[in-house]
């Protein structure tokens, strides 16, 4: 694989050495973290170290910090459990949520919708996929009946980054819980939650290079949730199941990382990123730039690259750069390979082929010069190959 | 060569990739996703065949990719099959696939993508000849699948790669199994795979609605039974035709004739379903076509029937077949493959057929 370029870090990221290390020591000692004696102990203070570290380099309290088996977990828990706790309390039914959400915070409001009597305002998105701050407001205007309101920081497929301090704001103000999935902003956006001052924020391990498995809920203390898994209640009574102590702990030292290094992290990704679309532009003059094309913190992901290639079967160009040795992304997985033409370029208003069209290039710490330019080497014949057999798609019989 | 190896994830598809493999070709496997039914209604990721093609793909090393045309067999395929049965007709959809679908919408594409060939896992051989490529039958009698491919075309012939026509169906099983393969052991699939549970009648019915009607004696002009739709019957259809009344001759009752717009269906004795002559649109051919000059063939006209000796003739684009014994039950819709010896000469698709003896 050495020499292949592995351009798909939104979907995960080189595990780092020092997480592994972390993780694989706890994985040699015995001790579950919820056990009286002294290996419970020893791997319980594993799990508490690994807390107060994260809650220091996120800004947060410990206290916040609810570990996950990874962020869907994280998203499912925040969106059913905050909408049930909302609900028992004063009876709200309303779910307000972008349109541009991952699935693992789509689907739970669907869900929320089709089972359990939620009403759901979907926020519009600019032809940026940027929120529109007064169909929020609008919403908001009469809050007693809102139950959540949940917008990404940063969208996975384009790269968009949504005002979520000013959204925060805004439910606060309303007296709305407010959660936020950051699984795609950190370590490569400044992260202060105090600042942010959302209810629930979502985070994973394995997007930031730590072992799979692994999430947290930033969950505010105060915030009413009705737990999705009941069992053991290891979690503050509101998440249950045995504590991964090992994963924890690799967890912790990935975020640490993560923060530490996100300045430089940025510069490095912006500056590929640059030149990995300065060099599309110049060799297939017809690709379009989806998201905000902005190269500050607040408008796009710096490692995010999502183009549209008119004429082209988003799925024939991975194939093809696959077999030329690039690894990429029509922008979100699914594991039976069937693409779906995407609902976020289709909520920022792209027609369903052009959302077809589309590709997602990803940068993260590891990538290099030598990445960006295998994809410059490989796209034009790429493209080229891809529209005659997207022309052959059209043809009648 | 650069081969796209269509793996549908059972044992015959699977067998072929990896033979292509060992060949030395440069092997992608594609799974083509031709519906999209899912628990979720995303269409994804439930479907076990999809996971065992992937899964045979792993074992042999090479990528694996879906290639989703379930708008087009939709449009080519499904609709077409409705549309005929609504008029009357008894279509093939598996032909209908291989024309439209398989070796065509997806040898076009890897040919844009560059790539040389497509393989799949029929039974049947492609030969080199005089005139170019030739479509001869299987080695495998019982498995021979000639005739659902007699719509290919001498240019999809040579693009196309059978490995298997010189086997035995058990040779290829016990290969499978010899390679570890995971779905040596999976069954045969026979079905329509738009209507896996077998019941055609009831698929129509869902998608064309209740139109009853009568069951009507052709001879008597008796009405002998109902029925909830007459797009549902085939010609020479014996089975479920609900008739309670006794007949005449004792003798068994057949469908003989579906009249869509007046909503009967007329059953006879068998030998009213004898046919002489059929009358076939669309030719195709696999080589030099056949001519106003009649040519002495052999006609098939069902998957799995035996040929029967035949003199061809192309009259005003209509293939026009006369077959030296009646063929029983044969209906509108239905292929005719013609075949010289092994080899497969073409098709066309038959429009009307006759009687010449009076029974």
């Amino acid at each position: 694989m050495a020499d292949r370029a592995y351009l798909d870090h939104a979907a995960t990221t080189p595990m780092l050495a020092e997480a592994r290390a972390a993780w694989v020591a706890q994985s040699q000692r015995v001790g579950n973290p919820s056990s009286l004696h002294t290996a419970g102990r020893a791997a319980r203070r594993v799990v508490e170290e690994s807390r107060e570290a994260i809650a220091a380099d996120l800004r947060c309290r410990p206290s916040s910090v609810v570990f996950t088996a990874g962020g869907t977990e994280a998203d499912n828990l925040a969106v059913k459990g905050l909408f049930w706790g909302r609900r028992d309390a004063v009876g709200a039914r309303r779910v307000l949520a972008s349109s541009i959400e991952h699935h693992a915070v789509l689907d739970p409001v669907e869900w929320l919708a089709d089972h359990q009597q939620a009403e759901v305002a979907w926020l519009p998105v600019d032809e940026r996929g940027r929120i529109d701050l007064a169909s929020l407001e609008t919403e908001l205007a009469e809050p007693s009946g809102v139950a959540l309101c949940t917008v990404m920081w940063a969208n996975n497929e384009i790269g968009t980054v949504q005002p979520v301090a000013r959204i925060a704001e805004m439910c606060r103000a309303a007296g709305v819980p407010f959660h936020t999935d950051a699984v795609q902003a950190l370590g490569f956006l400044p992260m202060d939650l105090t600042a942010v001052g959302a209810d629930a924020v979502t985070i994973s391990s394995h997007k930031i290079g730590g072992p799979f498995g692994v999430g947290a809920l930033v969950l505010d203390p105060a915030a009413k949730v009705v737990p999705v898994l009941h069992g053991g209640g290891q979690e503050r009574e509101v998440r249950s199941g045995t504590l991964d102590a090992a994963g924890i702990a690799g967890f912790a030292v990935a975020v640490a990382h993560a923060v530490a290094g996100q300045r430089e992290r940025a510069a490095h990704v912006l500056a590929l990123r640059e030149r990995l679309i300065a060099g599309i532009r110049a060799t297939v003059p017809d690709a379009r730039l989806n998201g905000d094309p902005g190269t500050g913190a607040e408008e796009r992901l710096p490692g995010n690259v999502h183009l549209s290639f008119p004429g082209c079967e988003g799925d024939l160009l991975l194939m093809l750069l696959d077999a030329a040795g690039i690894d990429c992304s029509t922008g979100s997985a699914c594991t039976a390979g069937i693409p779906e033409p995407s609902h976020v370029l289709l909520a920022m208003g792209a027609d369903p082929a052009l959302a077809r069209s589309s590709l997602r290039f990803s940068l993260g710490g590891t990538s290099t010069e030598a990445d960006v330019d295998a994809v410059l080497a490989a796209l034009p014949g790429a493209v080229e190959r891809a529209r005659r057999a997207g022309t052959l798609a059209h043809r009648a019989g | 060569m650069r081969v796209v190896a269509a793996m549908s994830g059972g044992v015959d598809s699977s067998v072929a990739a990896a033979r292509l493999v060992d060949a030395g070709h440069d092997v992608v496997g594609i799974h083509l996703a031709l519906s999209r039914k899912s628990s979720s209604g995303r269409g994804c990721c439930t479907l076990d065949d999809a996971r065992d093609a992937r899964r045979v793909a792993d074992m042999l090393g090479i990528a694996f990719y879906v290639w989703d045309l379930s708008e087009q067999f939709a449009a080519d395929v499904v609709d077409d099959f409705l549309a005929e049965y609504r008029s009357g007709r008894t279509p093939n959809p598996c032909m209908r696939c291989n024309e439209r679908i398989k070796f065509a919408a997806v040898l076009d594409r890897a040919v844009a993508l560059g790539f040389d060939a497509v393989a799949t896992g029929h039974y049947a051989r492609v030969v080199p000849g005089t005139g170019g490529p030739e479509l001869h039958r299987a080695v495998d009698a019982a498995k021979d699948q000639s005739y659902v491919l007699g719509v290919l075309g001498v240019e999809q012939l040579g693009r196309t790669i059978l490995p298997l026509g010189g086997d035995l169906k058990g040779e290829v099983r016990a290969e499978a199994a010899r390679r570890g393969l995971l779905v040596a052991a999976k069954p045969d699939s026979h079905d329509i795979c738009f209507i896996p549970d077998g019941d055609t009648a009831a698929f129509l019915r869902s998608r064309l609605g209740d139109q009853p009607g009568d069951i009507v004696d052709e001879r008597t002009g008796t009405v002998v039974a109902t029925h909830s739709g007459a797009y549902a019957f085939t010609i020479g259809q014996r089975r479920g035709l609900g008739i309670t009344v006794a007949t005449e001759d004792a003798q068994p009752r057949y469908v003989v004739g579906i009249d869509i717009d007046a909503r009967t269906v007329s059953v006879g004795p068998p030998a009213l379903l004898d046919v002489d002559v059929a009358e076939g649109i669309r030719p195709t051919w696999a080589g030099p076509a056949v001519g106003e000059s009649p040519v002495e063939l052999a006609a098939q006209v069902r998957a799995h029937a035996e040929p029967v000796a035949a003199s061809a003739r192309l009259v005003d684009e209509r293939l026009v077949v006369e077959f030296h014994t009646p063929i029983r039950g044969l209906a509108p819709g239905q292929s005719m493959v013609l075949y010289d010896g092994t080899r497969v000469v073409g098709s066309a698709t038959v429009d009307a057929t006759h009687r010449m003896r009076v029974a």
